[in-house]
């Protein structure tokens, strides 16, 4: 594993501008320790995946870093600041897409802007353009119940990017969504991350996909969950979309992991 | 359904239990049925009376305003209760109790609070129909999806806004079923309000013609009252079905 390590290059807390510091946190419910002084820096701009087996904790940490549950020890800071809800600076994608049902797409993606007060003209007008960008124009009043999973899951990534928070949180958003239809969303997201300049922390259990994805991927063991390993890809990342699976870095990474994770696979 | 390869247009069997009733009432066998023929005259002649169109207002302002007391006192009560653990628990006792207490029971302890006039009808009217009103509302809020609510609070979502943007239109399905049921048991409460606290409304025409054995008259008010009540009903139900499209999907 050190070998993987110097090869790739570990992770350097000291030169890395941070957009997210994960410090110390724990979580118990009840007697259960889901997560133990955990610690994680996420740099801006890039793109970071929490893999893990299932129940290591993963969507948890997402979830606090969000400021929907509480940590019971330790600290998130966003940009310096020290978080203690949820907050406009961060926005979610979510598994099950949480689509309002009863609102057509142009409503479901200009949602965040409307519980911030925006005017109507201009938040439609700023959901129009993501529409737009996330490649649904035409579907603007369409109901969710009359799109494909892939599409509800752009009218959520829509959504989140239309506030314009510096942090996007997406967990396992992809898991949802039929195969091919995930390979088209992962290229995007690619896209995105380079357009965009956010920070993205993406939860999945995919190590295909984290590695596909990711600029740095932290590898979480469960019981309690700690950071077992940050691997940082080098040589493929400036490369063209179709070429990535097919580097020998990309193959040798699932492999890595995959030979770290499988002792926790049930 | 088909009969004989015919396809029969829906209730068609209503045109078989009217022959049936025409036919009790031409024999003569019972004063209390008159034929429906008969019924029927008298309807039409009875719609334009004043007394009538009185009892029609009073009954539809008693009942009216008990079903909006039910409706805006029920709704937020149930939301809430399905939202905070603690309302639920001062609350849920109550709600239950009265759900499936005999409320007509009830009526002379209304009567000595709120006197014999109209407050004491439209409060028997709202008593009958606030509770699945409630029930219905808290259940709804309670099958919610999580990260609904989760969505509403990470975008930042004022208690108020999450109240009126989320909460209310996804529980909307279940709330309508309680407000239809509601609405029918509010029937019964404003006629049995009529009849037991003051002498007004259809509970009126009801006394004056069944005293003085005007049995047609009594049929035909009758009628229109389960006319009333069924068209309500079915509009409300058709309410619920305009929304089951995504009632289903949430």
């Amino acid at each position: 594993m050190s070998q993987t390590s110097d090869a790739f290059g570990k992770a350097d807390p000291i030169d890395i501008d941070s957009a997210v510091s994960v410090r110390g946190v724990s979580k118990n419910y009840g007697e259960v320790e889901a997560l133990r002084d955990l610690s994680l820096e996420f740099p801006r701009g890039q793109l970071t995946s929490l893999l893990g087996p299932s129940g290591c904790g993963k969507t948890t940490l997402l979830k606090i870093i969000a400021g929907l549950i509480p940590a019971t020890a330790g600290e998130i800071e966003i940009d310096g600041r020290k978080v203690t809800g949820p907050g406009p600076d961060r926005a979610f994608v979510f598994q099950d897409f949480a689509l309002l049902p009863w609102a057509n797409v142009l409503r479901n993606v200009s949602f965040g802007l409307e519980l911030r007060g925006v005017g109507k003209s201009e938040r439609e007008a700023v959901a129009e353009k993501y529409i737009g960008n996330v490649g649904l124009s035409g579907f603007e009043k369409a109901y969710p119940h009359e799109l494909s999973g892939g599409m509800r899951q752009r009218v959520g990534l829509a959504r989140a990017l239309s506030v314009d928070a510096q942090v996007l949180l997406l967990d396992e958003p992809f898991s949802a969504v039929d195969e091919q239809n995930r390979r088209k969303f992962q290229e995007d997201l690619l896209a995105l991350v380079r357009n965009e300049n956010k920070t993205f922390i993406f939860v999945t259990h995919s190590i295909e996909e984290a590695v596909y994805i990711s600029d740095q991927i932290a590898i979480l063991l469960p019981r309690p969950s700690r950071v077992s390993e940050i691997i940082r890809p080098t040589s493929f990342r400036g490369t063209k979309a179709d070429n990535i699976r097919r580097s020998p870095e990309y193959l040798d990474i699932v492999d890595q992991i995959w030979a770290s994770l499988r002792n926790y696979v049930e | 359904m088909t009969l004989f390869g015919y396809r029969l247009p829906a209730m068609s069997s209503l045109i078989l239990w009217a022959a049936v009733w025409e036919i009790v009432g031409l024999s003569g066998w019972t004063f209390f049925i008159p034929p429906l023929s008969e019924v029927i005259t008298t309807l039409f002649s009875v719609i334009g009376t004043p007394a009538f169109t009185k009892a029609l207002s009073q009954t539809a302002y008693a009942f009216g305003a008990g079903v909006f007391f039910a409706v805006v006192i029920g709704i937020p009560v149930g939301i809430l209760m399905g939202k905070s653990r603690i309302i639920d628990e001062l609350l849920l006792p109550w709600v239950n109790i009265f759900l499936s207490a005999p409320l007509t029971a009830l009526v002379p302890v209304l009567m000595v609070l709120f006197g014999f006039g109209m407050k004491s009808i439209i409060i028997t009217t709202t008593l009958f129909a606030i509770w699945i009103i409630i029930l219905n509302s808290r259940a709804g809020v309670k099958q919610i999806n999580r990260s609904l609510v989760e969505m509403a609070r990470s975008f930042g979502a004022s208690p108020l806004d999450a109240f009126f943007k989320v909460y209310f239109w996804a529980a909307l399905p279940e709330i309508l079923g309680g407000v239809r049921i509601g609405v029918i048991r509010a029937v019964k409460g404003v006629i049995i309000g009529q009849l037991l606290i003051s002498i007004v409304g259809f509970g009126a025409l009801f006394e004056l013609y069944s005293n003085n054995f005007l049995m047609a008259h009594f049929w035909a008010v009758l009628i229109v009252l389960f006319a009333l009540a069924f068209s309500l009903s079915e509009f409300l139900g058709y309410l619920e079905r305009r929304i089951s499209y995504y009632a289903a999907s949430r």
